[in-house]
């Protein structure tokens, strides 16, 4: 494990993009925040540009419109950045899978490096899914730059 | 062996490691303002850290020269107001007239903030970017009235170091009307320089998303958080200096913590102001207090 994963990993700053959610995730992101689960303890902050992120937390299920949309905030993103696909809908498409507006799960589209499925996931499960998200880069050492 | 000063002991490293501490202190206290845990006090370090490891990108419609060059001269020049500072009171050392010289280096971060956010060619950037040039109109001028206070209490004194040593020999200048005035002015100039939450228009994170360092990522931005570091500490230690400067050495740290404490208290007192109020505030409210203030230390109360 190189000292820049260490590093990294201790100051995680997380990006929330809502790719047509129905919002029920993004109040349970919000939820981290509040004294009950407190991320900042952990060194991660809500950033609000997406020059400054080191993790997208994605969720809602990926349409054809909100994908193109997507596809710019990844591409400004510095890396190396993780993207963690939260809730049912990122992870598998959910119940919108035979809409006609899917394009395809956001695994075929983008590399995601942590699924929390959910409808919603609780706080606890997403940052139990953040720690899961640090141990694959520390153990694995599979830094994407 | 002015590389050693500048850049190690009185300067730039001892500088930054007890203004990434004061910063860590603020945040741990709005934590626990709000019954929160806080990060660990090694945080902001981690932070910088971490900053410089990542990918530098420069936005293709930015103005490319000026987008990377106000990051470093913000930089430049709080690590030559560090040294001045330190040095003041550390060494006794100093020149005439170096109040105004301090004076002259405050400006040059902002004013580089706003370069730096204009030439990003962001719309939230360029608002951004407009609100602290408001916000440095309503402060400077504060400060200006609040040094011109502290000179006249020190019997015309323009130099740093006859400030201080002035009050080592009649007191610090905040038990007197004049010098508390010109205190509660200098608390507000750190407020707003520092962009802290009553006058934080300028970065308001959920509202123009960081305003001028939107587009700023990796080693650039890293530096605008070591230049706000440094300034952390050297802002409250130029204040005290000016206004409680009879006990020095060891008694720096706990008049330190008593000004990070009185700056987070006024962070989670108070909602965000907007641009028309804090101009008000400053010009309309402030401004004549100061006026009272100077007309107080010309008395000689």
């Amino acid at each position: 494990m190189g000292l820049k994963e260490k590093i990294l990993t201790k100051s995680l700053w997380v990006y929330h993009v809502s790719a047509g959610s129905c919002n029920n995730c993004d109040i349970e992101i919000l939820d981290c925040l509040t004294p009950r689960f407190d991320i900042e303890r952990f060194g991660m902050q809500l950033v609000g540009s997406v020059r400054h992120a080191d993790v997208l937390l994605i969720t809602g299920a990926m349409n054809k419109k909100s994908l193109k949309r997507f596809m710019r905030v990844y591409e400004q993103a510095p890396k190396p950045c993780f993207v963690v696909a939260v809730g049912t809908c990122p992870c598998s498409q959910h119940m919108f899978r035979p809409s006609y507006s899917m394009e395809a799960p956001l695994d075929e589209i983008i590399p995601v490096d942590v699924y929390i499925p959910g409808c919603p996931p609780k706080p606890e499960a997403i940052i139990a899914g953040i720690v899961k998200l640090i141990e694959k880069v520390t153990k694995n050492d599979k830094r994407r730059s | 062996m002015f590389i050693v000063d500048y850049f190690i002991f009185p300067g730039f490293l001892f500088t930054l490691i007890l203004g990434g501490w004061g910063w860590w202190l603020e945040r741990k206290l709005t934590a626990r303002f709000q019954y929160r845990a806080g990060p660990p006090w090694y945080q902001n370090f981690l932070d910088i850290a971490k900053l410089f490891c990542k990918e530098q990108i420069i936005p293709e419609g930015a103005n490319k020269p000026l987008f990377i060059i106000s990051p470093l001269v913000s930089f430049g020049a709080v690590l030559l107001l560090s040294f001045i500072i330190n040095a003041s009171y550390l060494y006794t050392q100093g020149f005439a007239g170096d109040v105004i010289v301090i004076l002259y280096l405050l400006i040059i971060p902002s004013l580089f903030i706003v370069l730096g956010g204009a030439a990003s060619s962001n719309p939230l950037a360029t608002a951004g970017a407009s609100r602290e040039i408001k916000l440095m109109l309503s402060y400077e001028f504060i400060f200006i009235v609040s040094l011109v206070i502290a000179i006249i209490k020190s019997k015309g004194l323009i130099s740093l170091v006859g400030i201080i040593d002035y009050q080592r020999e009649y007191g610090s200048h905040i038990f007197s009307i004049s010098g508390i005035i010109g205190f509660i002015l200098g608390v507000f100039y750190i407020q707003a320089k520092l962009g802290i939450v009553p006058f934080d228009v300028s970065e308001a994170e959920q509202e123009i998303m960081g305003g001028p360092f939107i587009e700023y990522c990796g080693p650039l931005l890293s530096f605008f958080k070591v230049t706000k570091a440094l300034l952390y500490f050297i802002l409250p230690v130029f204040i005290i200096l000016l206004f409680a400067g009879k006990n020095l050495g060891w008694h720096l740290i706990y008049k330190y913590i008593i000004m990070v404490l009185i700056i987070s208290v006024l962070k989670n007192t108070n909602p965000r102001l907007c641009i028309k109020d804090i101009l008000g505030f400053f010009w309309f409210f402030l401004f004549p207090l100061g006026c009272i203030g100077i007309i107080f230390a010309i008395m000689g109360y």
